[in-house]
């Protein structure tokens, strides 16, 4: 013990102390020790020759696979673990970051925990087959998360299911959205954590009741998977036990944690965390030492982010028409500000987005923007030049998070903040609130299948609709909605916990937990319009021989969501505290924490193909419009009154996150460097920052 | 007092290029010019297309103005064929402090009688004035109108010192000669009031525009302006300009 505490203060000494040296808080570390950058972006470094090489051979890597029908090989016999896989390298003499998914880069792991014909199914798509005895292993004597959710569902779940009233449901693929603390590893060593699990193991005791059961079990796989990880560190000739003595060890320490989540885990949204300015620490070190140059620096930066850019999985090209490819959602948060007030800028910020130049342009990792007006304008102006240069950042509003998760969140996915360490996820997918409007219509006889799925209300038989009678009939499909969103959710968040638990992600984490129940809607503007259509102008039913209702005439005009236009936007405001409200009512899982989101991105499309015609004119197949979007076309009044109605609705009651996709072409962002502002005097109208120079 | 109206073509709440800053933008209906170039041929009707109250527009400015925080733009259409609305308009917005810049070909303008331009110019902060063509027959070709009030404009602007920024579309085979370039930066140097100077290159975007009104196209063929060549026509005015500027100073 004495020894270890040693060697731990040998490599930290030189850091400002705290209580991140008696409890494990990696904020702590960060807010004591970071230096805030303020300048601008002269400093960075290009490319090493090394890197150039490197990446060289990684695109060639993407070529080839890209070639190859869209993988270049997969796994079909080892089930990949932390440690089921020899080291495996690009071009192992210029890899200053190591360690792969399997042995070879781009090579599919086998991850069968989530369900084996899931697993199957993806290798068969690209002309592989599982190897019989691990479809036999999983089938006969290891159960897996897919089997026990399909245990237990209702046939109601089912039906819900099959009708795309409840879309996207993460019952065949693995959750996501949980975010390990990487950095712990390079701050503490393994071999600290793994104490401080073997406290928190013990620290549950008296009588045991399930929960209890639960959580000891859990921080006893955590311990094993800590221990492998340090296993995995040997494999490539390290020894992560104890903390980073410089900046290199930093960054490969918390990218074995990073890694070891990845094989282990095909979730849907895997993302990094806020790693950049924690790094900036241990790399300002080596600079103040002389031991590191920026161009190494910038080097180790360069050659992580390619790792996290190879990061694959093998998916099904059902999953990949879903979410429009197979994105991995390596998000890493970058910049934001403190609750002391300093913005949380470093030179490593910088380096991040900097590799966007150095590699080129890339969807992964996610470079996620956390803005505040406080950034430093240095920083935004890089930001926005690179934006400008790769369209590969996204921005986030960091002064709304902030107030509810401090300043050591990050983004999950797209969207989802989370305290890193101390909270998590379980990701839930969508309720289709537009399909659910045509069900209040029809009596919960689903317009496509013309089946009931919905219970059996009465439906609305009037010619012309009746707003008031809409809206009762809504509300009460809506409450029985959100019982059996809640309910499915429930068992599928039981059953991946039971067979496809996230060990090693949950092992960088506190004991307690803060659980979010995350779940989701679709169609908000679809809803709002028809409602307002409803509402505002004369909508006529027509119903088929059967007398279900399977199309709409509008007769009149009526304010559209988009427009910053109240009479409709409170519609939406409405349907979505509502909704929000009848979640609250039901139990969520290990008591966690319900939220919101009005997000997707590219599922909607798919969401669209499986909904009827509806009251706002929209037609059958028609996609939905992304996330908080107007339907397309419906804003009329410009870019800001339609972000004045996605602005209004709440975030307390959509709290896991409210998109909007917006594309605007570069030359209606403003002038370009043809304009000229200097005709002897001084462009200076004192509300733009010199930015329209 | 009887309220006035606009006769408004449209409102954008997120402009970026008609002055500086993000900006709340309205286009007023009705154009006597017809400029061949004109991206807006649905703007030129005067006939009555959506009539709104300063307040109707105050009002939907209030509910975006976070956003718009460079202030607001009256582009067209021709705004100078509204002035009473727009002088009215512009009161409203100054008197909130907001910043207010006026699109517009100063056709209107006559030296003779400046009465009302001036009490418009009163809350104006800035003229985006566009000059279509230097030479005025080639004016006249290009847009059925003379251009000796929209330069006399310019010059009276430099005389009052109210601030400008001079937009001038280049348009290949039409004002992308450097003859004419060169004229406009010979014009401009004995202008002292311009803050900027915005090329902006021609574009064939409107075509399908022009299609659904059933006009035919004048430009058919003309290619789009190039980057380069853009950036090319700023460089020969600014030079012809400097080099004016430097005779007039000897």
């Amino acid at each position: 013990m004495s020894e270890l505490t040693l060697e731990r203060e040998s490599s930290t000494t030189d850091f400002v102390g705290g209580k991140w040296q008696t409890e494990i808080n990696v904020r702590d570390f960060i807010q004591k020790n970071y230096t805030p950058y303020d300048g601008d972006s002269s400093f960075l470094a290009g490319p090493t020759e090394a890197t150039t090489k490197l990446w060289q051979e990684c695109c060639e890597l993407f070529k080839k696979e890209r070639e190859n029908g869209g993988v270049l090989d997969m796994d079909t016999k080892i089930v990949s673990t932390i440690v089921s896989h020899g080291a495996g390298y690009i071009d192992k003499d210029l890899e200053k970051i190591v360690g792969l998914q399997t042995d070879k880069p781009l090579k599919r792991s086998l991850q069968p925990f989530g369900g084996i014909r899931m697993a199957e199914t993806s290798c068969k798509s690209y002309g592989y087959e599982v190897d019989p005895e691990i479809t036999e292993i999983f089938t006969k004597y290891r159960k897996t998360h897919n089997q026990g959710v399909f245990d237990v569902y209702t046939p109601e779940m089912r039906a819900a299911r099959h009708a795309a009233i409840l879309t996207g449901l993460p019952d065949a693929y693995g959750r996501g959205r949980i975010i390990g603390d990487y950095r712990r590893i390079a701050l503490y060593g393994i071999d600290r954590l793994i104490e401080d699990k073997k406290e928190q193991h013990a620290s549950v005791d008296g009588e045991m009741t399930p929960d209890k059961i639960q959580l000891k079990e859990e921080l006893a796989e955590q311990i094993r998977a800590l221990e492998e990880m340090k296993e995995l560190g040997q494999i490539y000739g390290y020894d992560i036990s104890k903390p980073a003595k410089n900046a290199k060890e930093a960054v490969q320490w918390l990218y074995f944690g990073y890694l070891s989540a990845v094989k282990e885990q095909n979730g849907a949204a895997m993302s990094l965390g806020r790693t950049s300015t924690f790094l900036d620490i241990f790399i300002e070190r080596d600079l103040k030492n002389g031991t590191l140059t920026e161009s190494e620096a910038q080097e180790l930066i360069d050659h992580f982010i390619m790792k996290l850019r190879l990061v694959k999985f093998a998916r099904t090209p059902e999953y990949n028409s879903l979410f429009s490819g197979d994105p991995t959602w390596v998000t890493e948060s970058i910049g934001g500000v403190g609750v002391d007030g300093r913005h949380m800028v470093t030179k490593n910020s910088f380096r991040y987005l900097h590799t966007l130049e150095n590699l080129g342009t890339a969807p992964e990792p996610n470079m996620t923007v956390l803005w505040s007006k406080r950034l430093p304008h240095n920083f935004k102006q890089y930001a926005a030049h690179i934006s400008i240069k790769t369209s590969s950042i996204q921005y986030e509003n960091d002064d709304l998070m902030r107030v509810t998760h401090g300043d050591d969140y990050a983004i999950a996915c797209c969207v989802s903040s989370m305290v890193v360490g101390k909270e998590m996820q379980f990701f839930g997918a969508r309720a289709n609130l537009a399909k659910c409007l045509l069900y209040a219509i029809n009596g919960g006889v689903d317009e496509r299948l013309k089946t009931q799925v919905g219970p059996k209300f009465r439906p609305i038989t009037s010619e012309y609709l009746n707003y008031d009678e809409v809206i009762e009939r809504y509300e009460d499909m809506m409450e029985w909605l959100a019982g059996l969103y809640v309910n499915t959710l429930n068992c599928i968040h039981y059953m991946h916990d039971k067979y496809c638990y996230e060990r090693s992600q949950m092992a960088l984490h506190d004991r307690d937990v803060k659980r979010y129940f995350a779940t989701g809607i679709a169609g908000l503007s679809v809803v709002a319009d028809s409602l307002s259509a409803i509402k505002y102008a004369k909508v006529k039913a027509i119903r088929d021989e059967d007398g279900v209702v399977v199309d709409y005439e509008i007769e009149g005009d009526y304010p559209k969501y988009g427009n910053n236009d109240d009479r409709v936007d409170e519609i939406a405001v409405h349907v979505v505290k509502k909704f929000m409200a009848m979640i609250r009512k039901h139990f969520t899982y290990r008591n966690s924490i319900p939220t919101m989101s009005i997000l997707t991105i590219t599922s909607n499309v798919v969401y669209g193909k499986k909904t009827g015609n509806t009251p706002d004119g929209r037609k059958q197949g028609v996609p939905l419009a992304p996330g908080a979007n107007p339907m397309h076309g419906r804003d009329s009044h410009g870019a800001v009154a339609s972000l004045a109605s996605v602005a209004k609705l709440p975030f307390n009651d959509a709290q896991d996150g409210i998109s909007n996709t917006f594309s605007i072409i570069p030359n209606a962002l403003g002038k370009d460097d043809v304009f000229m502002g200097d005709l002897d005097i001084q462009l200076d109208c004192g509300c733009c920052e010199g930015t329209c120079q | 007092m009887t309220e006035i109206y606009g006769n408004i073509h449209s409102i954008e709440s997120c402009g970026t290029v008609d002055g500086p800053g993000i900006r709340f933008v309205i286009f007023t209906q009705g154009c006597p010019l017809r400029c061949q170039y004109c991206h807006n041929p649905d703007s030129w009707d005067f006939k009555e297309n959506q009539k709104m109250s300063v307040e109707e527009i105050l009002e939907q400015y209030e509910g975006v103005k976070e956003f718009c925080t460079g202030g607001v733009t009256v582009t067209g259409g021709e705004p100078m064929a509204q002035m009473d609305f727009v002088t009215e308009l512009f009161k409203t917005f100054k008197e909130k402090g907001i910043h207010t810049a006026l699109d517009t070909s100063g056709l209107y303008f006559n030296r003779e009688n400046t009465e009302k331009v001036d009490e418009l110019l009163k809350y104006t902060d800035l003229v985006l004035l566009d000059i279509k063509h230097i030479d005025n027959e080639e004016h006249i070709k290009l847009t059925k109108h003379s251009n000796k009030n929209i330069l006399d404009f310019a010059k009276y602007l430099s005389e009052i010192n109210k601030p400008v920024w001079i937009r001038h579309v280049v348009v290949p085979g039409i004002t992308f000669k450097e003859e004419y370039l060169t004229r406009l930066g010979q014009f401009l140097a004995g202008l002292h009031n311009i803050k900027a100077l915005d090329v902006l290159p021609y574009h064939d975007m409107a075509i399908p525009k022009y299609e659904n009104l059933g006009i035919d196209y004048p430009l058919k063929g003309v290619p789009p302006l190039t980057h380069d060549e853009a950036k090319k026509a700023r460089n020969i005015i600014i030079e012809a300009l400097k080099s004016e500027r430097e005779k007039i100073n000897k």
